[in-house]
């Protein structure tokens, strides 16, 4: 018997979690446990209280209104990668989730757990970012939506009161025909990413870029966009030797350090990374894709 | 505090109705109160993949899981693989033939991920097979025989599956 005594709390509703979190102190809430288990078991984490979302009714779904895939937060990681409207509506998410841990954790890990838990090397923390999604937040004075670039205030720390449950999160499409990849790097597939990279362009018909997003996880405590890039590349036509001389200005970014990689070698994925796959995303539309 | 539970569970077709303290991961139920020990806890963070065991029929770390949240659901160890006790399932029989396993300890794990990996993807690449089981860790370093045995059984249990559609006519 690994994790440390606690309580345990399994409520069925939305309104029912944000009222123990309104009165219990101490508390985690248990989503996929992918990442809170293994901190349980090895007691970093000593919270009186486990509220456990696993059996909470309607957190789990994907919808694709108007422009916008919206995914409820208690979804399975592998139900995101083998859901068709999500490869149809969002692409990069399927190419981006595919390196999310392995088969059994993606079978339980969730999105809201991956967004809150908020490790700098997630993937799914990158792609939001990259997306510009918005985040649903629920608490006993009603719900409220955050913008992705405003949700992490710190590292591993979400802009979440103690007592508020991210219920749900929506990443606006791009339209069809757009040039995507995510590529990363780490040591042994299923590893986090030491950086990361997600990627969106679109073209006209000459094959200019008339827009574009590029995002960096792994390199702070929270994804980077590396705007610079992204305003260099207007205008311009993807090729290599191009894209060597415009990425060469993320070398420049802060960069962690730790035991896995010095500063100066995020630095250099930095550079790397991006071009890799904004030269993906170019051949995906040369390929095809261009409306 | 040692606040406990009862849960149902099902358990390689077994049901069992237990008590157990609500902070018990689900590995340590299986093993100390089921009696279950096929089910092998090597690092129990989540890493090695030994406990893996199939919940709801999808495969999951059992040491990432607390027992109150199996309660209602359905659990197969590597104890449920085999359709009887003088039968191996084709998937055994292609390990030992093909020497898929030297100390035999992340096998369980192995054995639990490829049930669920070759029923969703029937006729597997070698190198989807190596992503397959990349959450499994073997320190003998077999992984050569292991997916050699592993494309073996995909390759059995097509044939069984083509021999069932014959027998069913």
């Amino acid at each position: 018997m690994k994790p440390p005594p606690f309580s345990y709390h399994d409520p069925r509703t939305v309104a029912d979690v944000v009222d123990l979190l309104g009165r219990l102190e101490n508390a985690k809430l248990l989503a996929g446990g992918q990442s809170l288990m293994p901190m349980l078991n090895m007691r970093y984490v000593l919270p009186d209280h486990i509220v456990d979302l696993n059996r909470v009714e309607g957190l789990s779904y994907i919808k694709a209104p108007d422009g916008v895939l919206e995914v409820g937060a208690m979804t399975r990681q592998r139900d995101l990668e083998f859901s068709e409207i999500v490869g149809v509506r969002c692409p990069i998410m399927h190419e981006a989730i595919r390196e999310v841990g392995h088969r059994q954790t993606r079978n339980r890990g969730t999105l809201g757990g991956s967004l809150c838990h908020l490790d700098p090397s997630a993937e799914l923390v990158t792609l939001a970012a990259a997306l510009d999604a918005k985040v649903t937040v629920a608490s006993k004075k009603g719900t409220r939506s955050i913008d992705f670039a405003a949700f992490p205030v710190a590292y591993m720390t979400p802009a979440l009161e103690l007592d508020e449950l991210l219920t749900a999160a929506t990443f606006p499409c791009w339209p069809a025909g757009h040039g995507y990849a995510f590529v990363e790097f780490a040591r042994r597939h299923g590893d986090f990413a030491i950086v990361s990279t997600a990627v969106l362009i679109e073209e006209d018909k000459s094959g200019k870029v008339t827009r574009a997003s590029v995002t960096l996880g792994g390199m702070g405590p929270a994804p980077v966009r590396a705007s610079e890039v992204e305003r260099a590349l207007i205008g311009e036509v993807i090729e290599e030797k191009r894209l060597r001389d415009i990425c060469e200005v993320l070398r420049k970014l802060e960069a962690i350090e730790d035991i896995h990689a010095p500063a100066s070698y995020r630095q250099q994925l930095a550079t790397v990374l991006p071009r890799r796959a904004l030269l993906k995303a170019h051949e995906r539309i040369a390929g095809g894709a261009r409306p | 505090m040692n606040e406990t539970r009862k849960i149902a569970v099902t358990v390689n077709g077994t049901r069992y109705e237990e008590t157990v303290p609500v902070r018990v991961t689900l590995a340590d139920f299986i093993r100390h109160q089921l009696g279950l020990t096929g089910t092998h806890l090597g690092c129990e963070h989540g890493v090695c993949g030994a406990c893996t065991i199939l919940f709801d029929g999808r495969s999951a770390r059992s040491c990432l899981m607390l027992a109150v949240q199996a309660d209602g659901h359905d659990i197969l160890t590597v104890e449920g693989i085999a359709p009887n006790a003088d039968t191996l399932h084709p998937l055994q029989e292609a390990f030992r033939d093909n020497h898929g396993l030297q100390c035999g300890f992340c096998t369980p794990g192995i054995l639990t991920t490829l049930i669920e990996f070759l029923r969703d993807n029937p006729d597997p690449t070698e190198q989807e097979v190596r992503i397959g089981i990349s959450g499994n860790l073997c320190r003998c370093t077999g992984y050569q025989n292991i997916v050699i045995a592993a494309l073996d059984a995909a390759k059995r249990l097509r044939s069984e599956d083509g021999r069932r559609k014959t027998d069913d006519r």
